[in-house]
């Protein structure tokens, strides 16, 4: 019962987060995507027990999932749902990739290292993002870099790089998706 | 990157998101697919030559009714199935709905006919065409509603491609029944279906290939 309550006071805090975000509201987005990030680590820890290595990999990887797929939330559903069905399909698509990957490998070196499965803190991921996002194409990595690391607006960035304010946009999302695609492709 | 420094990246200059994505999406690939279907059928068929008068036929138009239904109840498991965490829930009773209409009246249709008929009724005089040409005419409809599904999250890749094949399918039918001369419910019933089966099938195979994420 208080379990219960307790999820719903979160859904209903994430969601209302969520749905300020959809509209604009950048704190708002902001807070949602970090409290999201712990739901997501604890909800990943628990079916990665026996790699815990590639727990914070798999964060990083649903987190971007969920900012590049928001525009497919209806509002009309409950937000774990939509989030636990993005986390349990890449999930699933780790697994099998893992899978398809130990039929070739010798998957003994797994099993020494369950001393690192006990902490509860963000681990340190093993790919790096900054050094994916260096290998986009430059139409997709300066608009990302003006906008998402440096906080620049659409206006600045396009004046910066000279290129035009939509294309800066459709770089930006293009850009985000191709490195999802590489987070997929290269764990 | 730590989580928390992609976590600001992301929120940062995110903007607002227009509603409704999915709905409007699948809705401009339907309105492709029926453009396409339109200019394709206008092109290699044309519309029969008796259309004016078919106007007038209830068949003319439970063939066209039965097309929209399933254009309709595939549009909803399209739209669902490229939102994660929905559930097709009552799509595919609607879906079988109108497909088991039309065989209760071919049904029908068989057990007045004379002996000698029924083949007739079942077979017309294009059922070797029928469900090639509506996969022919799906084409168009089948490359906007795989890039509407690529646009939006598909967590069963497989159904998603068959959702998106089968609207593609259905509104070819809808388009190759402005040409077709056949009126038996019996032809109806068996070959509509067998060639909305074509894109169907096609999106259930390159599903899982094109519509990863």
């Amino acid at each position: 019962m208080q379990e219960t309550s307790r999820l719903n006071a979160g859904e209903v805090r994430l969601r209302s987060l969520f749905l300020r975000g959809l509209a604009g509201d950048e704190p708002a987005y902001h807070a949602f995507l970090r409290d999201l990030s712990a739901h997501l680590r604890a909800f990943l820890r628990k079916r990665l027990v026996q790699l815990p290595d590639e727990v914070e990999d798999l964060v990083q990887e649903a987190l971007l999932a969920v900012h590049n797929q928001r525009h497919t939330y209806d509002a009309g559903q409950p937000l774990t749902a939509w989030v636990q069905a993005i986390a349990k399909y890449k999930l699933i698509d780790l697994l099998r990739r893992r899978a398809q990957r130990e039929l070739l490998n010798d998957p003994l070196d797994d099993e020494f290292d369950f001393a690192a499965a006990a902490h509860t803190e963000a681990a340190d991921a093993r790919r790096d993002l900054t050094k994916l996002l260096a290998r986009l194409p430059e139409r997709q990595r300066l608009p990302i870099v003006h906008m998402k690391l440096e906080g620049l607006s659409v206006t600045e960035a396009a004046k910066l790089t000279g290129m035009s304010e939509s294309a800066v946009k459709v770089g930006v999302h293009r850009g985000l998706k191709a490195l999802a695609a590489m987070l997929r492709d290269e764990a | 990157m730590r989580t928390d420094d992609l976590v600001t990246m992301l929120a940062t200059g995110a903007g607002a998101v227009a509603p409704n994505q999915a709905l409007r999406r699948h809705v401009a690939a339907l309105a492709w697919g029926v453009l396409g279907a339109a200019l394709l059928m206008a092109a290699l068929l044309g519309p029969r030559h008796d259309l004016l008068q078919a106007l007038l036929l209830p068949m003319f138009w439970i063939k066209l009714a039965f097309a929209a239904c399933v254009a309709a109840a595939s549009l909803a498991a399209a739209l669902r199935l490229s939102r994660p965490g929905q559930r097709l829930a009552w799509v595919p009773g609607v879906l079988g709905a109108p497909v088991l209409a039309l065989w209760l009246l071919a049904a029908l249709v068989l057990a007045r006919a004379d002996a000698a008929q029924r083949a007739i009724l079942f077979f017309g005089d294009t059922w070797d065409v029928c469900p090639f040409l509506i996969a022919l005419l799906s084409v168009p409809g089948f490359v906007a509603a795989m890039r509407a599904m690529q646009g939006l999250a598909p967590t069963r890749l497989r159904m998603a491609g068959a959702a998106a094949g089968l609207l593609a399918g259905a509104v070819a039918t809808l388009v190759y029944s402005l040409h077709c001369p056949e009126m038996a419910a019996p032809f109806i019933g068996f070959w509509y279906p067998l060639g909305m089966l074509i894109p169907t099938a096609a999106g259930a195979l390159l599903g899982p290939r094109l519509l990863r994420w």
